[in-house]
């Protein structure tokens, strides 16, 4: 009996005898071009943090203001005294010209993805949940087979299973917007078109600390996405990244 | 060779053309409107030369925020700077009333002005924040002339497309577009939070940039030139801080 809307029950997985790629080339050369901003974003990130490692809530923040935390690193400037008996050398010339570069080629990239993902329905059918798996039961026995690193079946090399969907919703409709938010609201230029960007965060320093977690955030999910490809086949995974050829017959190498 | 791939091949044929072609006229109408920084060169210059063009289209009027007095940040932070110099120690010593700003390049009459001359123009004031690319800040009440009527006292040429603004230090200095320099927000500043300019803070006169990131705004300001290129300053740049380090010229974000 096929599963009905409110029935607690997965939904079937597509048929493994399918031709059609496994991931389309657009969600490929998408996930490859993304991949590469993302480490781009990460390096010249943490290049510009390294320069004031304090982080504040409201408008401003400096050296003579109560911090909300900082972190435990040398500095790449002598503004703000560290502890730590050296100065790292500073980079933030070319990791700025590189961290707004390649945001520029992550945001192109990711609206070309969001149209693609509407109007072919690539969100319906591979990113949204079914409401049968939803609910508690089938949640449960997927973190419990994450959590034992149980290898995934043959069906399920060509579908997403629901926590899959739901880490890749949250980072791709929730986390990316922030961090994109976040990061215009840290312009002094674009904030004077639209203020409303740095009001509704609580400030500019505000907009700075929630970037900084969002991007904790994102490396998480990076972490355990990478983990999850190799307990689930880094051949095949990758395989069906690059090529879009996905089969079970691989599995085995 | 099949005839269907002889066709793809005439087509992606002509659609190259097209998009290179595109490209150039793209690139034409850019350069008309201004909208092509002068770092546009080079492996960063593709990013940078989108995020100026995108916040000269979406910014070209804008006012940065202004605060209310009590979001004045006590006391106002004076950041690290370079040693100041013969010249500057002699002129303190003096009360900076010999302080001289010269203005020349492409206009009717070039001329100086001492402090006491800037004073007598209409004063503004802008509680406005100061937003270094290292991550911290400070609000403050800045106190100046508006660079404009500076300018217009001096009767600025139609073909001028940069100021080209330069410290007491001459290896310190930068460049703004028109567009910038005929902001109303754009100031040279001598006095902050009710008083005289600090030391500090670049006193006795100091540009303001309120819609670009703090070291557009040079301290020290003691020579104005209007240009329509920024090939025969420094060694071709157009900012000591393209020499330096390598940071972007226009600091809008």
């Amino acid at each position: 009996m096929p599963a009905e809307t409110g029935v607690c029950s997965s939904a079937p997985a597509a048929p493994v005898t399918t031709v059609s790629p496994r991931h389309s080339a657009l969600v490929r050369v998408a996930h490859w071009i993304t991949t590469l901003c993302f480490f781009a974003l990460l390096i010249s990130g943490v290049e510009i943090l390294i320069s004031h490692r304090r982080f504040y809530w409201g408008e401003t923040g400096n050296v003579l203001t109560r911090p909300l935390f900082k972190l435990p690193i040398p500095a790449s400037r002598n503004l703000v005294p560290t502890g730590y008996g050296y100065v790292l050398p500073d980079q933030n010339g070319w990791s700025r010209y590189l961290h707004f570069q390649a945001a520029w080629v992550a945001v192109l990239t990711g609206l070309l993805y969001t149209i693609f993902a509407l109007f072919t329905g690539h969100l319906r059918k591979s990113l949204l949940p079914s409401g049968g798996d939803l609910c508690w039961k089938v949640l449960s026995r997927e973190i419990v087979d994450h959590l034992r690193f149980r290898r995934l079946g043959k069906a399920e090399a060509w579908a997403y299973n629901v926590l899959q969907r739901l880490a890749y919703l949250l980072v791709i409709f929730v986390l990316f917007p922030l961090v994109i938010w976040t990061g215009l609201a840290m312009s002094p230029s674009f904030v004077s078109a639209v203020p409303a960007t740095v009001t509704l965060l609580g400030g500019q320093q505000s907009a700075r600390t929630i970037h900084f977690f969002v991007s904790v955030f994102l490396v998480l999910f990076l972490v355990v996405h990478v983990m999850m490809i190799f307990v689930a086949g880094f051949w095949s995974r990758m395989r069906a990244m690059i090529t879009g050829r996905a089969g079970s017959h691989m599995e085995r190498t | 060779m099949s005839d269907l791939s002889r066709r793809k091949l005439i087509i992606s044929g002509v659609a190259a053309t097209a998009r290179v072609a595109g490209l150039g006229v793209a690139a034409r109408i850019a350069q008309k409107y201004g909208l092509v920084p002068p770092d546009h060169g080079g492996i960063y210059g593709p990013g940078e030369t989108v995020t100026y063009a995108s916040q000269r289209v979406l910014t070209r009027h804008s006012l940065a925020r202004e605060f209310p007095q009590s979001k004045i940040s006590h006391p106002p932070l004076a950041n690290e700077m370079p040693p100041l110099n013969e010249a500057f120690k002699r002129l303190q010593a003096g009360g900076f009333t010999d302080w001289r700003v010269s203005v020349d390049g492409m206009v009717d009459q070039p001329a100086s002005f001492s402090l006491a001359q800037l004073k007598s123009y209409p004063s503004r004031s802008q509680i406005t924040m100061l937003q270094c690319e290292e991550g911290w800040s400070y609000i403050a009440e800045w106190i100046g002339v508006p660079l404009s009527h500076v300018l217009d006292v001096v009767g600025v040429r139609p073909q001028a497309r940069y100021i080209v603004y330069t410290s007491i230090d001459p290896d310190w200095w930068d460049s703004i577009d028109m567009a910038d320099a005929l902001h109303p927000q754009t100031f040279l500043a001598y006095g902050m939070n009710g008083g005289d300019l600090p030391v500090g803070n670049g006193g006795p006169l100091r540009i303001r940039l309120p819609r670009q990131l703090g070291y557009k705004s040079v301290k020290f300001i003691t020579h104005l030139t209007v240009t329509d290129s920024l090939k025969r300053f420094g060694k071709g740049s157009a900012a000591a801080s393209l020499e330096g380090g390598s940071y972007a010229w226009y600091a809008g974000i």
